[in-house]
């Protein structure tokens, strides 16, 4: 069971506020966020490392799925 | 890896070319300057009969063409649009507003700083407790809602602006205003500038440096990843400055500033809590909107409205000091962004989550 957040289209730091909520906040052991550029990707993989968590991406179309597994 | 040291090198090449700029002609302290040469380019295209700030900087057209061309090369020039655009001009103009008070965007706060003008550093703290006010909101669920993907070619709107601005820059035709004396009349070679102008729109876009965001990810998760290059930029440009001896500690007689430590305060502290709710400084606006945001588009065209309104009205600053009419809109733009941002509070985040 995991996790799916949809953060395609929101401002920084907006998809990094979200997914830090959700694992702050959610007992599941993965955490999905789905974004549509780079910069969110790219914050999100910074996002997992400093919180001690595997990440995860793969490109769905012009999105991209970062998976954070604790 | 290259992400990490990337926006080091983008710091690097900013404060070093900033001050290099300086040496061939632009004004003191203003190699870079976003929201000065957004000025400079409204007073050209007559948006202001301020004569001694018209210009039309390559330096900014060259942001935008830099940011645009390689997001194009690097696969990440994405078109989209549709986050309230109108709330983002308005935004955009008042932190035009806030920036032309104090004398400087965020990036040229850092580059004062760096030849030892204190009242960059009143600027600094000023902008600091900005970003972390407007960070209360996000915190509280402010959002300016998503942005979605349109057509590609609403997207090659603002490049073409930049095109536009660059030829008449070349050909200067009878329209387009050039200051004889004042801050618009200094300036580098035209291929100097639109040079560093590319490098730096082509290197922000690799490296996503931020002004704003480097303190807002210190305050908000002890990220200092964008900072660094905040820092970066700081550190080259005072060697720089120190080579070329254009390091002057002091408040007083600093060039194209003024010592009113309230209004430098305040002035910085709308930049800075606009730029939040934007999700990014002036100099982000421009990369963004050369990676085919149109959203960042508007807040850029906002932000010149801002720039004609500043020096149409008699809003900015200037070495003589701050004006009643810039204090009364400092003011104003603090309350009307704090509404703006207590209105657009998302009721919740939870229709964005699915289980599977």
């Amino acid at each position: 069971m995991s996790e799916l957040i949809d953060a395609r289209g929101l401002s920084c730091p907006q998809p990094v506020m979200m997914a830090k909520k959700a694992l702050d906040s959610s007992k599941e052991s993965e955490l999905e966020i789905m974004v549509d550029n780079a910069t969110a990707r790219d914050n999100l993989l910074r996002l997992a490392k400093h919180s001690g968590c595997k990440a995860d991406v793969t490109s769905d179309g012009e999105d991209f799925i970062v998976k954070i597994t604790r | 890896m290259f992400r990490n040291k990337s926006v080091l090198i983008t710091g690097g090449v900013i404060g070093a070319l900033s001050v290099i700029l300086t040496v061939f002609g632009n004004p003191a302290n203003m190699g870079i300057c976003v929201a000065c040469f957004i000025r400079d380019i409204a007073g050209a295209l007559g948006l202001h009969r301020a004569e001694v700030v018209q210009y039309l900087r390559p330096e900014i057209p060259g942001f935008i063409l830099g940011a645009f061309i390689i997001s194009v090369f690097a696969g990440e020039f994405r078109t989209r649009g549709g986050s309230a655009p109108l709330t983002r001009f308005f935004i955009g103009f008042f932190v035009m507003i806030g920036a032309l008070v104090f004398l400087g965007c965020p990036l040229r706060m850092v580059l004062r700083l760096a030849s030892g003008d204190l009242n960059a550093l009143v600027g600094f703290l000023g902008f600091a407790v900005g970003i972390y006010a407007g960070l209360q909101w996000l915190k509280k669920g402010f959002s300016l809602g998503r942005s979605y993907k349109i057509e590609k070619g609403n997207g090659y709107i603002l490049p073409l602006f930049a095109v536009a601005l660059i030829i008449f820059a070349l050909i200067s035709p009878s329209f387009i205003f050039h200051s004889t004396k004042g801050p618009g009349s200094m300036s580098a070679p035209f291929i100097l500038s639109l040079g560093v102008g590319l490098l730096v729109g082509i290197l922000a876009q690799r490296s996503r440096i931020c002004m704003a965001g480097g303190l807002r990810d210190v305050f908000l998760m002890k990220d200092f990843h964008l900072f660094s290059g905040f820092i970066t930029i700081f550190a080259v440009a005072l060697v720089f400055n120190f080579i070329f001896g254009n390091f002057r500690l002091g408040f007083t007689g600093q060039p194209i500033a003024h010592s009113d430590g309230l209004w430098n305060f305040l002035g910085m502290f709308l930049a800075g809590y606009g730029s939040v709710l934007l999700g990014g400084c002036p100099l982000r606006q421009c990369i963004l909107a050369g990676e085919g945001d149109t959203d960042a588009a508007v807040t850029f065209l906002g932000m010149l409205l801002g720039a004609a309104f500043s020096h149409n009205f008699g809003l900015a600053s200037s070495a003589e000091g701050v004006t009643a009419g810039g204090q009364v809109s400092v003011i104003i733009g603090i309350i009307l962004l704090t509404g703006l941002a207590y209105l657009n509070i998302a009721k919740s985040f939870s229709s964005n989550k699915k289980r599977r």
